[in-house]
């Protein structure tokens, strides 16, 4: 009886187990959600998050105010959930009318189910709005030579940070190429201080070496290549000595201790480089704002160094070029109501990165993709740094998206499986490349 | 392993058949629980066994696409991996369960002050969500920031999380921390039901406290220990929540067991056809374990007092 119980209750467990894999059904029966508004208004789904959030809020708010006949309600997710959940809306017909976004594979993803507006016409008829963007930040918004998403909020390139107190300490100076980089690694080494910070168990960390790695060695060819689906574009010497050099630096011991036990999530990464545990580290604009305000005196006193990535010995990247995120995105949903898609218009032509919201951005240490920002930036306490990343995101000769947000989320999951593998020297960069070129175009 | 759905009135949809007359007008007090049971188990069984023919990236259209799914990952060296991964947490973890459930669940089933005060501190972790263990035991296994760091001991300053080997202890051991608390209580009500009478004629024979529990304690127990061991075994072929949380299956695909195998397919890479394969897989797998340890433990029929 006992046992007649237990069979039957694991069946109705893995019946729960197999409900999860079916939760996409489930969900789409389920309530009509935050994504449905009333007519005359339009919905907006955003990253939750401070100090993004109230910012994003603030320009709902002031576009309600002006507008009273035609609001937006606003609805915020937390990231991870985020990326599940809007597919699972879009998919079951419950999407809001603006989708925030990250452009990129994850767009033609909807582009490709019908689910987002075409908005190129939109665009040619009224060119001051776009006229006022980088035009660098609508490379991922163009699918097939179609505008599917408006650029909005931050540009974020990724930085090469430095620890100026332990550079002092050791007596060495910030790296011009990646022979300096590897002569740096054994001095900080003896000095007991890790030469590199990396949060490797978050993957799209390690990520981003590679992505310097290829454009310096090949150029932005290199990963152009597997973008376009061209067949064994991994295999490519240039890509095949990107991901050696990065195993070389990984067995150098280059990466701080335990690199692949951190999560980039809990900011440790960062904090190892603020506490002068680590000497330099590779990451995102957007955590200048966080050491900042947690690093103490770190940042305001000055300790913190910056520079993009040095090139490398006989590459054929241009120093210059940068990768990152050159925007994030707004899509309308294709299923809204015709009134509904023309509040979204009117939103983006003017509540958008309006003169209030792109302060508020500067104050946080992000530079809004707006034209002529720069003039704004100089008055800031933090001029130096959004300078350096206005001049880098707007000299950049390419500024490349982010990997796992240009291809197409099959292909990212296999990328990112990879790059952790080969960061833990599991397999060899050859095997690297037959396994990436498996998935190209997929 | 927390989770256990009701099934008692479910058991009886096959009873009235072959047992004596009597239980058939109450054969109607099933419904609510068949109800539920097809609705939310045996139809998105079904739904998935049909998604594991088709291609389908979740958004969408579906697409029927024959064996594709299956062939794709019957053919992937991820899944014989990610069995193999399941079955060493999955035997592991019962391993370092069983035996030390055992050993609190003897010593709680006395009933000395201290020791029922001791049960109730033995029984928090059963009271934290999965998630939030795993956040913290990620927060003290940091290497550079964590327990070891702090307290400055080298032994602890492990790469916890970033070793393969390591890291699947780490998940073993948080698992099991997790859930001795509660086979530990199966254990003590268990021995609790062992009839005094047994202990009094043992010692009248001689017989010491170890021999008592190995001869007496250990086989009065047998039922209990499948029970426990059923479950820990279900509960680690479905072990998700944890793992997610503490490794995401790293480093690399070190810890990547069955059901997170499923969801990284499903909800990461979009991929529902093979999602809804290893699904499948999972619940065959599943079947197939619980059946043999219905089998282990024999007809049930005999006696358990017998000498007594």
């Amino acid at each position: 009886m006992e046992f007649g119980q237990l069979s039957l209750s694991r069946r109705n467990f893995l019946g729960l187990s197999a409900a999860t894999a079916g939760a996409l059904a489930l969900s789409a029966c389920g309530s009509s959600g935050p994504g449905q508004a009333k007519s005359g208004e339009a919905s907006y789904w955003f990253l939750s998050g401070q100090p993004q959030e109230d910012i994003r809020q603030g320009a709902v708010d002031a576009f309600n105010k002006k507008n009273p006949d035609g609001t937006i309600k606003a609805t915020t997710f937390q990231n991870d959930a985020y990326k599940t959940k809007i597919k699972t809306a879009l998919g079951a017909g419950q999407g809001p009318t603006i989708i925030w976004g990250w452009g990129g594979g994850g767009l033609k993803s909807w582009v490709d189910a019908n689910q987002v507006e075409d908005l190129t016409s939109w665009f040619g008829s009224n060119a001051d709005v776009k006229n006022r963007l980088f035009p660098s930040s609508f490379g991922p918004a163009i699918i097939d030579g179609k505008i599917y998403a408006m650029p909005a909020e931050t540009v974020q390139p990724i930085v090469l940070y430095y620890n100026k107190r332990v550079f002092d300490k050791v007596g060495a100076k910030p790296p011009q190429s990646w022979g300096d980089i590897m002569a740096l690694v054994p001095k900080f080494n003896a000095a007991g201080v890790a030469p590199f910070s990396l949060a490797g168990q978050s993957r799209w960390t390690n990520m981003m070496w590679l992505e310097f790695a290829f454009d310096r060695v090949g150029g932005p060819e290199v990963f152009q290549a597997v973008f376009d689906g061209e067949p064994n574009a991994w295999s490519n010497p240039a890509s095949i000595q990107g991901l050696t050099m990065v195993q070389d630096l990984v067995k150098a011991g280059g990466f701080v201790k335990g690199f692949a036990s951190i999560v980039a999530d809990q900011n440790a990464d960062q904090a190892l480089l603020y506490t002068d545990k680590a000497a330099m580290m590779l990451h995102g604009s957007w955590t200048y704002a966080s050491m900042k305000t947690d690093g103490g005196d770190f940042v305001t006193g000055g300790h913190l160094g910056w520079m993009n990535f040095p090139p490398v010995e006989g590459g054929k990247g241009d120093p210059s070029d940068t990768v990152g995120n050159p925007g994030q995105y707004l899509s309308i949903n294709a299923s809204a109501s015709t009134e509904q898609k023309d509040i979204a218009k009117k939103f983006f032509s003017e509540g958008v990165l309006q003169d209030a919201e792109v302060k508020q951005w500067i104050d946080t240490g992000g530079v809004p993709i707006v034209n002529g920002a720069d003039k704004e930036l100089a008055s800031s306490d933090d001029a130096e740094f959004l300078g350096f990343v206005y001049d880098t995101a707007s000299k950049a000769k390419v500024f490349a998206q982010s990997w796992d947000q240009a291809l197409s989320p099959t292909a990212a999951e296999t990328l990112l499986d990879n790059i952790a593998k080969l960061f833990q020297l599991s397999i060899t960069p050859q095997q690297f490349a037959d396994s990436m070129n498996a998935v190209i175009g997929k | 392993m927390t989770v256990i759905v009701p099934p008692a009135p479910a058991v009886q949809t096959t009873r009235p058949a072959s047992s004596a007359g009597g239980h058939g007008p109450v054969g109607w007090m099933v419904l609510p629980a068949l109800v539920v049971f097809v609705a939310f188990g045996a139809v998105p069984l079904l739904g998935v066994l049909g998604l594991s023919f088709t291609t389908w990236d979740g958004l969408g259209v579906i697409h029927p696409s024959g064996l594709t799914s299956w062939r794709a990952v019957l053919t992937d060296p991820g899944l014989p991996h990610a069995m193999w991964v399941t079955f060493k947490i999955m035997a592991l973890s019962w391993l370092f369960q069983t035996p030390m459930s055992i050993l609190i669940g003897v010593f709680l089933a006395g009933h000395q002050r201290y020791r029922e005060f001791l049960a109730i501190l033995y029984f928090i972790p059963l009271l934290l969500s999965a998630a939030a263990i795993a956040i913290t035991y990620k927060a003290l296994l940091d290497p550079n920031f964590g327990l070891g760091a702090g307290l400055g001991i080298p032994l602890l300053q492990q790469d916890w999380l970033g070793d393969s080997t390591l890291a699947l202890g780490v998940v073993v051991f948080v698992v099991s921390w997790q859930f001795i608390p509660f086979h530990s209580l199966i254990y003590q009500g268990a021995v609790r039901q062992i009839p005094r009478s047994m202990y009094e004629a043992a010692a009248l024979d001689g017989a010491g406290r170890v021999r008592q529990f190995f001869s007496i304690t250990l086989p009065q127990l047998k039922y209990t220990i499948i029970t426990s061991s059923t479950l820990m075994v279900v509960g680690s072929l479905t072990f998700f929540d944890l793992i997610f949380v503490l490794t995401e299956g790293g480093p690399g695909d070190a810890t990547r067991s069955l059901a997170l195998e499923m969801y990284k397919t499903g909800f990461q890479a979009n991929l529902m056809g093979p999602a809804s394969a290893i699904a499948v897989i999972l619940v065959v797998v599943g079947l197939i374990v619980a059946l043999l340890l219905r089998r282990l433990g024999g007809r049930g029929d005999e006696s358990q007092l017998e000498g007594a």
